[in-house]
């Protein structure tokens, strides 16, 4: 019985491991290449929390905040030197002129909220 | 049979699903199709025969169609309309009673030329429309379906954002009573000495099921948006704080319920159950975030403040008539009129009238600015004295104030290199504290006392309950709004958050002399007459030899005469000597103005002294006529009348204050004695200024640099931080990290202080979060079980969390009182 509790704590933190950490949202299957959409801020989640643009191109966001808690009042992107501010209840526009290739991660102020941003 | 999906755009709401579900199965062949709101994308089930343009075709007629799919949109970019020209107009929508006005709505805007695209959300009667039509032309078209739109920027709606607050932290309220409701009389019956053990076959057992489902229906209403969002994340590979209160609470509901209903397959020692706990525990976080989104209302209320400033309506002059109108609908070129005590509307060129304006709200500046014509002023500015007419050159979003909005909102998300520490760290958070509750838990049931099974779901509920991810998180962004607000206030822009930390810990300022240290308009600043003259009789000579000159010396001499009510007379023969004087003939007399080596080559007998002219930093210029010297007029550049106390201020704050300019070193010097700097920079060209920076950078200083943003754009741009300085209202100067729209030097010191004010409050933050987290996780797992002999209650772990992240905030806002002081007015 001692070791099956172990061994299911040990399997336990394993998972989380590998949910959390080893295998990315997304990762298998590539979003669709996008130069406008509509994220829905609400749960503690950005949906769609992958954006996948392409070099060259502008890019516009629509962030629905959906979410009244304050985490979600903000929007970060990383390494963009972009944020905006959400309004509750409303649709936010971003528009990311000419973002450089890479990966970029957006998030709240508390990053409790994540996506992901790929451009190539 | 073919199933295809497709993307749709505007859909909404379940009446446009129906509606393209509608359309799409009148299709011959098309079997099924189903709508993906979130997605905003539609999945049909097809014939072979069905083609793809069928399809689209029939999502498009139903005025679904995604902009990809539009033909116009499609359309390689051409013209100013598909570049940056193309702007959103946000339109809120009066009349739409059903989901069937959006359509018609929709498309009356999609027709409307220059739109590109058109989206109605009918849950807030929004609509928002890219493309370069003007929000008038857009509103005539909604007006025209039978409608009624108005302009409404994202920002401006204040008062609609505040009562959504509210409503969200009555509801927050509304929570905390039904967790509290519940799990206090709990918690009383525990700590009065009534028995939380489930006895088999005992009525208690049945009470404490109804309990176990009342705390169900807690957890499912009062904590719904917790389990919710826990969820959500995990499918996402995401963990939030919502993971570790929807596990806390959900490990101790679940654990009790084994309890309740399978009391036989546990200890006797464990059959605890600790329903209180998660009642609780909703019940105080609930709570937590109730104080947390009041504490935050204030943290932007610097930004609210700068919004405020705008004004509501414009009273505008179109064919001759005035009329009021809402300031959303005033347009680059109409002609407004603004009257005492009225507000600016929208940036303008004042076209008729004179009167004083005070600005002081955009630039800190607190005397009133004199306005004429010909002159710019600012929407949200106030008009004091007279009524003006101006011209509007920009509204909405390129007016000055909305541009200063979005340059102090964009700083107040960006995060100094501080911050970066904890940003790892968050991201990480939560999944540690997963694996060290399994951990606590696993050590607890190999080396814990009985009972082990109790002491394992309290260790571990208790570790991921006390953790709190918020507190860090929120430790740099909180400072770092109202910093940057507060800022804001005293007419200081910081661009980027790493501004504030740099300008910290700057050692080394160097201040640009012209229009930084000095006004930057050369005047008259003393006459020294020869035997027998008079100062306005020489003045009124130099004036009128100067009336031809376009040199920055002649301009002062002119302003000097003019202020000076003297009548100019006629110059003829007029004749400027490049780096001599200038030289004309007055009522048939030659005169002379000019440097003294001139005036003896001339042969003119230079008997006076010129030294108390040069001791003051003033350039001499000698006046003569044919045979004699009159006397010399001293023209300096004079120094702003509270440079010197604001560079007092910044030598007492530690830093070694350096003038650079292309003076000449004797008047350099001057100047640099009157405003009390430490060294001087003197002869450098205005291209070498950015390498005096740099060699100072080399000897190990921190270099500040303060310019007025355009003639140093390379020093500023080499320095570590660099301020421009009296840009006013121009705010777009790039080159600067911080901008202070007042000409004052005060403004870097206020900026320093507040930076170093901010950049405390930030550390005292991520201190207090990193203490908080690095001793309340132990605690919680248990490392003082052995001195205590007992573990950390999750309920005083629920109200420790709560209380962390209010904490955070509140400390944040402290900033607001803060008062960088020092200034003599």
């Amino acid at each position: 019985m001692s070791i099956l509790i172990n061994l299911a704590g040990l399997i336990l933190i394993a998972l989380i491991i590998w949910w959390f950490w080893m295998s990315r949202p997304g990762g298998r299957k590539p979003a669709a290449i996008t130069s406008e959409t509509t994220i829905i801020v609400d749960d503690g989640v950005y949906d769609p929390a992958l954006i996948h643009a392409r070099t060259g191109q502008p890019l516009t966001l629509h962030f629905e905040r959906r979410d009244p808690s304050p985490c979600a009042e903000q929007v970060i992107f990383h390494g963009l030197d972009v944020s905006e501010f959400l309004d509750n209840g409303k649709v936010t526009t971003v528009t990311l002129k000419n973002p450089p290739k890479g990966e970029y991660r957006f998030t709240c102020q508390m990053q409790m909220y994540q996506g992901r941003l790929i451009v190539d | 049979m073919i199933q295809h999906n497709l993307a749709i755009s505007g859909a909404t709401c379940q009446g446009c699903a129906r509606k393209i579900i509608k359309a799409l199965t009148a299709i011959d062949g098309v079997s099924e199709a189903e709508v993906d709101l979130e997605q905003q994308q539609v999945t049909i089930a097809a014939d072979q025969g069905v083609t793809l343009a069928q399809m689209e075709q029939a999502i498009a007629e139903a005025g679904y169609a995604p902009a990809s799919t539009d033909p116009d949109a499609a359309a390689p970019p051409s013209g100013p309309e598909s570049t940056s020209t193309h702007s959103d107009v946000t339109l809120s929508i009066t009349g739409a009673t059903c989901a069937g006005c959006v359509r018609t709505i929709e498309e009356a805007l999609r027709s409307t030329p220059g739109v590109k695209q058109a989206e109605m959300n009918f849950a807030d009667r929004t609509a928002l429309v890219t493309g370069s039509a003007t929000a008038a032309e857009l509103i005539k078209a909604v007006e025209e379906a039978g409608y009624g739109a108005s302009e409404t920027t994202l920002d401006d709606d204040g008062s609609e954002q505040e009562a959504r607050e509210q409503a969200h932290y009555r509801q927050l309220l509304k929570h905390m009573w039904l967790g509290l409701g519940l799990g206090v009389p709990l918690m009383a019956w525990g700590l009065l000495g009534g028995d939380m053990m489930v006895r088999p076959g005992e009525t208690s057992q049945w009470i404490w099921l109804a309990i176990g489902i009342a705390t169900l229906a807690v957890l499912a209403t009062a904590g719904r948006h917790f389990f919710t969002g826990a969820g959500k994340a995990f499918t996402n590979h995401n963990a939030n704080m919502d993971t570790l209160i929807a596990l806390g609470t959900g490990a101790a509901w679940l654990y009790s319920m084994v309890v309740v209903l399978m009391p036989g397959a546990l200890p006797e020692a464990a059959r605890h159950v600790y329903f209180e706990a998660s009642a609780m525990i909703i019940g105080l976080i609930n709570l937590g975030q109730a104080l947390e989104v009041r504490a935050r209302g204030k943290t932007s209320a610097a930004v609210r403040r700068l919004l405020d400033l705008g004004a509501k309506t414009a009273r505008v002059i179109r064919d001759g008539q005035e009329q009021d109108i809402p300031v959303e609908q005033v347009q680059t070129g109409d002609r407004l009129r603004v009257r005492p005590g009225e507000k600016i509307a929208v940036d303008g060129e004042v076209q008729e009238g004179e009167s004083r304006i005070d600005e002081s709200m955009l630039t800190g500046e607190p005397m009133p600015v004199e306005k004429t014509v010909g002159d710019k002023v600012s929407a949200g500015t106030l008009n004091e004295a007279g009524t003006l007419i101006y011209q509007a050159t920009a509204v909405g979003r390129d007016t000055a104030l909305s541009q200063i909005v979005a340059m102090v909102k964009k700083a107040q998300g960006s995060k100094p290199p501080i911050g970066r520490l904890a940003d790892q760290v968050s991201a990480v958070f939560v999944p540690t504290i997963m694996i060290i509750a399994v951990i606590s838990a696993l050590a607890w049931f190999n080396f814990g006392p009985d009972p082990r099974l109790t002491h394992m779901l309290i260790s571990a509920t208790t570790v991921l309950i006390i953790a709190c991810p918020c507190a860090l998180g929120l430790a740099t962004p909180m400072s770092v709004m109202v910093g940057v607000g507060k800022a804001a206030e005293h007419g200081i822009l910081i661009r980027q958050g790493e501004a504030l930390q740099t300008s910290s810990k700057l050692d080394t300022i160097v201040l640009d002399k012209t229009g930084t240290i000095t006004e930057g308009k050369p005047a008259v600043i003393d006459i020294l007459c020869a035997d027998g003259q008079h100062q306005d009789d020489l003045l009124r000579i130099a004036a009128s030899l100067e009336s031809g000159s376009e040199h920055p010396l002649a301009h002062a001499i002119l302003r000097e005469a003019e202020s000076r009510n003297l009548p100019l007379q006629e110059a003829s023969s007029f004749e400027a000597l490049n780096g001599k004087g200038v030289t004309a003939t007055l009522d048939g007399q030659r005169y002379r103005l000019g440097n003294r080596r001139w005036l003896e080559n001339e042969g003119i007998r230079i008997a006076m002294d010129s030294d108390t002219l040069t001791d003051k930093g003033a350039t001499p210029l000698f006046l003569a006529n044919d045979q004699t010297l009159l006397g010399i007029l001293g023209v300096a550049d004079r120094i702003k009348s509270d440079s010197r106390d604001a560079i007092a201020r910044l030598r007492d704050s530690g830093l070694k204050v350096i003038m650079i300019t292309g003076d000449i070193q004797a008047s350099a010097d001057a100047i640099a004695r009157q405003a009390g700097v430490d060294d001087v920079m003197a002869e450098v060209l205005p291209e070498d200024k950015a390498e005096k920076v740099k060699a100072l950078q080399q000897e190990g200083r921190t270099v500040a640099m303060v310019g007025d943003g355009i003639n140093d754009a390379p020093a500023l741009a080499q320095a570590d931080v660099s301020f421009a300085i009296g840009t006013g209202t121009d705010v777009a100067i790039e080159s600067a990290s911080i901008t202070l729209m007042g000409g004052s030097l005060h403004g870097v010191a206020d900026a320093m202080a507040i930076s170093t004010a901010t950049v405390r409050n930030i550390k005292q933050n991520l201190f207090g979060a990193f203490i908080y987290n690095s001793l309340g996780v132990p605690v919680a797992a248990g490392v003082l079980y052995p001195l205590t002999g007992s573990l950390l209650s999750p309920v005083i772990a629920g109200a420790a969390m709560s209380l962390s992240s209010v904490t955070v905030v509140t400390n944040a806002n402290r900033l607001r009182f803060f008062k960088p002081g020092g200034k003599t007015a």
